[in-house]
């Protein structure tokens, strides 16, 4: 008499989380044991519509029905409504895959984020998972290098290094031991792509990590894990268990006479750990300073051997390319820009989430058309991309289209791709601001111009702040911002000069200042 | 809520000498001991600093270059509030304005009783801001009002 349960998903990532998704499951589980029900909760990763969540899903015979975004209150409601069976209430938003925001993407990446259970390894092979490491253990690791390097992957973690070119100078290294290192991080504001893949999909990162290990030939892999993601934490510590009791890593990748050993390192609250050498420093448990290149760590990187450093994402894309190959990937994208890109859209803006496309698409089309303009309703008036070492862009500068180089030419950085949109009640003088104090806090303090700049710069940025002698406080702004520039051994004290400059150039009216009546200094 | 109990050199050394075989023992065996604690007691230093074979210059060094670590016990809550961009262009510094103005709480001041509401930069929940951190749990979409009660809710406890 039990009929097969309805199949019910509620998200398990931590932003769903953050606005009631464990309540809204509790809810379910509840209504459902009351009205005598046959259900199944399924605790999925998010879609990526987060201004939806908690968004439900319910399982018919026509597909997905999606209701959101869905309170506990609601639940009764929705159950009264006939929901289990996609019956109509006003939550109701229609069959998931249809939906707007869902039908514009190019999914490689997170085909499988929001759809699977993420804890299961059952549910991840039979959405294609471990296609890609089955083609590639019939591969030399030659072939694999290859392979990445055709598909045109560049490294998502910022600074766009081809992805295949470091894994050939690692696979090309001799050493009796070499290491995969996973870059996650991601300490970028208004970047949340890492911390969703691994909440949603994590054995596709651990599957990628194989495939380099196999084609490097390393056998151990370390995942550097920002502490500020828990719930990341915990769902990586049970799939990791989980991935080795099913022999997909350990003393033998699926059966072959490849071993993987993986592990997860927490990181400390420290954004510098995102830089790799200073990571790496940090995985070795010393203080995070960053270390001068040369050696790259392809040749001396953990503890001295040859390691592949890259971010979750690069990672990530390598499954999909090894198994639909090399040519299909690089047939997305334009120009040097292979591809698809995971899009993280935040800030002050009506439908920030996740996107997944091609490079290509305009700034002002993911801001305007997927994200609805401000939440506060009020205009744009700047949008920094690419993270806190990224330029702020005026609301005229947003046709500029998702590339590396487009941004480039335009000043600016795609970095790990998130978006963060602010609305017109942002004074620009603190941002810019924020950005020297930033600096200052995060420092690893190797080098003068970073650790003092950055001091320097805060004071400077506060008598403009108080109108004390703008003109000369600008030009000293200008001064300082160049020495940064020029002077310091990495990108965070080389780039805090480009959210800084940005606001200066393309809003000089907030650091045009009155005098403060009580001027202080 | 975390309850910690108070700092115990043997269980201490029990944990350092149970994470000691990892490659790069360091940060692990810090979270382990501030886990159980709350905090890493200064005692732990040379304790780590002999297992690891470490001078004890560079156990402190490690200890004192990240922001997680503490070295005194903690309020039984901390919140750990975003104030990066993505929560700036949601109001997030308005929110510690109110903290302090009408609930007495400063923001990084570790005065506030048995609760403590401390900066982080971002928590990825960049779309749902102002976001906490509170006991491991997320918070989005969070203001004034809903961190000054769950300062109360630490209190209480
Ligand atoms: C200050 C700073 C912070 C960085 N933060 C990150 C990060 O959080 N995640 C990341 O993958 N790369 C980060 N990077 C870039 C890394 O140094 C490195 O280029 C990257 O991990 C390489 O991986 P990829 O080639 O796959 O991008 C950062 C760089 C700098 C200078
Ligand atoms: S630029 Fe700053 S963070 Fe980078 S090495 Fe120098 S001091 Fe360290
Ligand atoms: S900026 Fe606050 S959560 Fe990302």
């Amino acid at each position: 008499m039990s009929a097969t349960p309805v199949r019910i998903f509620v998200p398990v990532d931590a932003a769903a989380l953050s606005v009631g998704a464990e309540a809204v499951a509790q809810a379910v589980a509840r209504e459902a044991i009351a009205r005598g029900l046959s259900v199944e909760i399924v605790r999925n990763g998010s879609r990526g519509m987060l201004w939806l969540e908690p968004m439900v899903e319910v399982e018919t015979a026509e597909g997905r029905i999606a209701y959101g975004p869905v309170a506990a209150k609601d639940v009764a409601a929705l159950f009264e409504a006939g929901f289990t069976s996609g019956g109509a209430h006003a939550l109701r938003l229609g069959k998931t895959e249809e939906l707007d925001w869902m039908k514009r993407q190019q999914r490689l990446t997170f085909e499988r984020v929001g759809i699977i259970d993420p804890l299961s390894i059952a549910d991840y092979r039979a959405h294609g998972g471990f296609k890609g490491l089955e083609k590639a253990l019939a591969l030399t690791g030659g072939e694999i290098v290859e392979a990445v390097k055709a598909s045109g992957l560049r490294g998502r973690g910022g600074a766009g290094f081809p992805t295949g070119i470091k894994w050939k100078t690692v696979h090309d290294a001799k050493a009796e031991q070499k290491y995969i290192v996973c870059n996650a991080d991601e300490g970028d504001s208004g970047t949340f792509a890492d911390r969703m893949l691994f909440e949603g999909d994590p054995y596709l990162v651990i599957e990628g990590m194989t495939i380099a290990a196999i084609a490097v030939g390393a056998t151990r892999g370390y995942i550097y894990l920002r502490s500020e993601y828990p719930h990341a934490h915990r769902t990586l510590l049970r799939t990791i268990l989980k991935a080795e009791a099913a022999g997909m890593i350990g003393a033998s990748v699926m059966g072959s006479q490849h071993a993987f050993h993986l592990e997860v390192r927490l990181g400390a609250g420290a954004y510098i750990c995102g830089e790799e050498t200073s990571l790496l420093e940090s995985l070795e448990g010393k203080r995070a300073i960053v270390r001068a290149k040369p050696p790259l760590p392809a040749l001396q990187g953990l503890f001295g051997k040859p390691t592949v450093v890259n971010n979750v994402l690069s990672f990530a894309a390598v499954p999909w390319i090894m198994d639909h190959g090399a040519q299909a990937y690089a047939d997305y994208g334009m120009g040097r820009s292979r591809g698809t890109l995971p899009i993280q859209l935040g800030g002050n803006v009506k439908r920030g989430g996740l996107i997944e496309l091609a490079f290509g698409i305009t700034l002002r089309e993911i801001i305007e058309d997927m994200g609805g303009g401000t939440l506060s309703g009020r205009p744009i008036r700047a949008v920094q991309v690419g993270g806190p070492l990224g330029a702020y862009l005026t609301a005229e500068q947003l046709d500029v289209q998702m590339d590396y180089e487009a941004l480039a030419a335009m000043r600016a950085m795609l970095g790990h791709g998130g978006i963060v949109v602010f609305d017109d009640s942002v004074d620009m003088a603190k941002q810019a601001r924020f950005a020297f104090e930033f600096c200052a806090k995060e420092s690893c303090g190797k080098c003068t111009p970073c650790r003092i700049g950055a001091t320097r710069g805060v004071e400077t940025m506060d008598r403009i702040i108080a109108g004390a002698e703008v003109p000369k406080n600008i030009a000293v702004l200008r001064d300082l911002s160049k020495l940064m520039t020029d002077a310091s051994l990495c990108a965070m004290g080389g780039l805090t000069p480009m959210p800084v400059l940005s606001a200066l150039n393309h809003f000089p009216e907030d650091f045009d200042r009155p005098p403060l009546p009580l001027a202080a200094e | 809520m975390a309850a910690y109990p108070a700092w115990d050199q043997d269980s201490a050394r029990m944990i350092v000498a149970g994470l000691a075989h990892l490659e790069g023992a360091t940060l692990p065996i810090l979270h382990a001991l501030q886990d159980e604690f709350g905090y890493v007691d200064p005692q732990a230093v040379p304790l780590i600093a002999e297992v690891l074979n470490l001078s004890r210059a560079e156990v402190h060094g490690a200890i004192s270059f990240y922001h997680d670590f503490k070295t005194t016990p903690q309020p039984r809550r901390t919140i750990k509030l975003c104030r990066a961009e993505a929560c700036q262009a949601l109001g997030c510094e308005t929110v510690v304005d109110e903290l302090s103005r009408t609930h007495g709480i400063a923001v990084d001041s570790h005065h506030a009783g048995d609760a403590a509401v401390e900066t982080v930069y971002c928590l990825g929940n960049c779309a749902l801001g102002p976001s906490a951190l509170v006991d491991g749990e997320l918070i989005g979409r969070v203001d004034a009002a809903r961190i000054a009660g769950l300062c109360q809710h630490g209190r209480a406890q």
